[in-house]
């Protein structure tokens, strides 16, 4: 098929610079492990308030260097509604549903999950500024999905 | 001059599809002003009415409602045109099609607007609509089904009819994009009448839902380019002629289109890239895959431009650029189209920024996607269709564009155009910083951040609603040009339905191309590629399932 010579010079540079872009993409998440947030790890959402570590919902301290942050989000609400972090540790965030769709978005970061009912959606974060952060859902929820919010406070460790 | 006229009898299939589809742009854009006043905190909307409510019927109105009929009469229009009459036979079947469609359109709408279905456009389960929803949206799919299969009809016979003659090119592309639609249909038709009827009429207590959010969005990226093809169409074939110009190459136009359905189908997890229960690899394959898509873009990107700059040589025009100052911009139907496509180039580029795996996380669910929604729907598909309306519409109806009406019409592209700019702006400025899409007004306990959301020039809900208020006096001005080229233009047979001709110095369309056998199947090898695993996946090892839930 006959193809300008123009065009050819046009569609080379642009699927060069596809592969190359891809490159990139895929050396970042799988070397370097910037990938979204994710996780395979199931519960049933009738028994998030009975399933482990989500009976008990909040901060916990894992070692030196490590904290982990379990949240439970519900229509229309996180629960808690509030923790304290320290700066310049990683915080791994274990979130679930009980009930609709919600997201967990920690405004200003690229902490950014959608949370589905009968999964628990990890993401990992270290903040290195202390103050407060908003979190709030993104994801329609209902009629009250606008007032459905919480806060994260980065305290100096 | 008298313009070669289409069969008195297909003019009434199309001109009704037309006109549901601007009756959908006419209410969906009166709620689309609610929202954005609403949401810049200028007014608040009376008890009755709920802002989730307005935006479910918002985002059904115009991006399902008015693309698809309009898409469906401009379809039967060319097709008629390009390929003569159709049989009463296949005709019959079209209008059952409509009907159908019309019928569960109805069935929707009356469960969005009497507040039975504030579940968005979107209607991700376990939320739980009204059966009336689920089953009217089963019947708007099942009747475009059957729409498809009157226009492929027409097109198989016309095959037999003129055996070792290349189809139209018109015929071929609608046939590319029903068959895109039917593969993608078919996933949200799954969802719907397998998990949401049972689940709404209680003859199922539970469902996987990141199973239906997995078949709603194999079908939700293919529908924007169910969306984006009729566009593309008005483009490669329709505005060359409008220019005095020709197609700049038939095959690469085929070869484009068929790209499209192999490569924008298998790539709906790239918008699920932030959601549990899909394995990172099978995320990252379908990444890949959706930026596949950038190929035939870019050849369409350079077949209308390389047609602009010849068409401007044709006329005189010197130099690198000289041909845009031949180009008719005081033509209402080339200026709306031109502009369409400009508006394309930032929105492939925020769709490529979206689809890139790690930067969705910045993105994902702002009002930055939304910003993106409109100025690749709401714009380059929209504005194209409203282009072609200027001249559909007078052809079906044997009336003239007059002067005046070019101007009204050259005035309702710029309100349009500006609106869609300003609000464009705010939308992607608001969502990188962090504002959310799909949230009514709040300022979430006076928290300093989201404050910071109604201040400032571009970020700024208050610039998002002066935008949506000129953006709306354009719909409303679209609708009364409609209503005046359909009811009071002067009656005239000059109007025509401009067809392309192709470059004389273009090749032969290779046979390969017109093979849907062989494209169907490298699609569907796409396809079980990259969702075998992870579907399979999703329901052996199913999460606990979930119950339904009315949250509004």
């Amino acid at each position: 098929m006959h193809i300008h010579r123009y065009e050819k010079i046009w569609l080379t540079f642009g699927i060069s610079a596809l592969v190359l872009f891809l490159i990139v993409l895929g050396f970042t998440a799988f070397a370097q492990g910037h990938t979204p947030a994710g996780g395979l790890q199931t519960i049933d959402p009738k028994l998030v308030d009975q399933t482990p570590p989500f009976d008990n919902p909040g901060v916990k301290k894992v070692d030196e260097n490590r904290y982990e942050v379990n949240l439970v989000a519900q229509v229309f609400s996180f629960k808690p509604n509030k923790v304290q972090v320290p700066v310049g540790k990683e915080i791994v965030f274990n979130v679930t549903t009980k009930d609709v769709v919600h997201s967990f978005t920690i405004v200003g970061t690229n902490v950014n999950m959608m949370l589905i009912p009968g999964y628990i959606n990890t993401a990992k974060y270290t903040f290195d500024k202390p103050g407060k952060y908003l979190v709030l859902c993104n994801e329609y929820c209902g009629a009250g999905h606008q007032l459905m919010q919480m806060e994260i406070e980065v305290i100096e460790g | 001059m008298k313009a070669e006229r289409i069969s008195s009898r297909d003019i009434p299939i199309s001109l009704s599809h037309i006109y549901i589809g601007f009756t959908a742009v006419f209410l969906g854009a009166i709620f689309g002003i609610l929202q954005g006043l609403v949401r810049g905190g200028i007014i608040t909307l009376p008890s009755w009415i709920s802002y989730y409510e307005i935006l479910t019927a918002h985002g059904v109105l115009l991006a399902l409602v008015f693309t698809t009929y309009f898409i469906f009469g401009y379809f039967y229009a060319g097709n008629s045109r390009t390929m003569g009459p159709m049989t009463p036979s296949e005709r019959k079947i079209g209008w059952v099609g409509f009907w159908t469609m019309t019928l569960g359109t109805a069935m929707a709408a009356a469960m969005i607007l009497t507040g039975q279905a504030s579940v968005l456009y979107t209607f991700y389960l376990p939320l739980k609509a009204s059966p009336i929803f689920y089953i009217g949206l089963a019947l708007f799919v099942v009747g475009s089904w059957i729409e498809g299969a009157a226009m492929f009809m027409q097109y198989f016979r016309w095959r037999k009819e003129h055996p070792g003659e290349k189809t139209p090119l018109f015929g071929f592309m609608v046939t590319a994009t029903n068959i895109l639609w039917i593969i993608a249909t078919i996933g949200v038709a799954i969802t719907v009448l397998f998990q949401m009827i049972p689940l709404s009429l209680g003859w199922i207590q539970t469902v996987n839902v990141e199973l239906s959010r997995t078949f709603f969005w194999y079908f939700g990226h293919p529908l924007v380019y169910f969306w984006l093809l009729p566009a593309y169409m008005i483009w490669y074939v329709n505005v060359p002629k409008l220019i005095g110009g020709k197609i700049f190459s038939d095959s690469l136009a085929r070869l484009a289109f068929l790209l499209f359905i192999v490569f924008s189908m298998p790539v709906g997890f790239h918008h699920q890239l932030t959601e549990p229960g899909v394995q990172e690899g099978w995320k990252f394959l379908q990444v890949i895959l959706t930026f596949m898509v950038v190929i035939p873009s870019l050849m369409t990107a350079f077949a209308l431009f390389a047609t602009f700059e010849q068409a401007g040589q044709a006329k005189g025009a010197k130099g690198i650029f000289g041909w845009v100052k031949v180009l008719p911009w005081g033509d209402v139907r080339f200026l709306a189209a031109f502009l369409a496509m400009l508006f394309f180039i930032p929105g492939g580029i925020g769709g490529l920024i979206n689809a890139s795996y790690q930067l969705d996380s910045m993105v994902h669910n702002t009002l930055w996607v939304v910003g993106h929604f409109h100025i690749t729907v709401g714009t380059p598909v929209g504005m194209t269709f409203f282009a072609a309306t200027y001249w559909l519409l007078p052809y079906l109806t044997g009336r003239k564009l007059t002067p005046f009406m070019n101007r009204m019409g050259i005035l309702q592209t710029i309100f349009w155009s500006v609106g869609m700019l300003i609000m464009s702006i705010a939308m992607h400025t608001l969502g990188l910083e962090g504002a959310p899409r799909r949230t009514a007004f709040t300022t979430y306990n006076n928290n300093p951040v989201a404050q910071q959301w109604f201040e400032g020039f571009f970020g700024n809900y208050a610039t998002l609603a002066v935008g949506g208020t000129i953006l709306f006096i354009g719909a409303m001005l679209m609708i009364y040009n409609v209503i005046h080229l359909s009811f009071f233009a002067p009656k005239s047979e000059e109007e025509e339905f401009p067809l392309g001709e192709e470059n004389e110095e273009a090749m032969v369309t290779p046979r390969f191309l017109e093979n849907w056998k062989l494209w169907i199947t490298v699609s569907v090898v796409l396809i079980l590629v990259a969702y075998t695993i992870p579907v399979v996946d999703l329901i052996v090892n199913s999460a606990p399932e979930s119950i339904g839930y009315k949250t509004w």
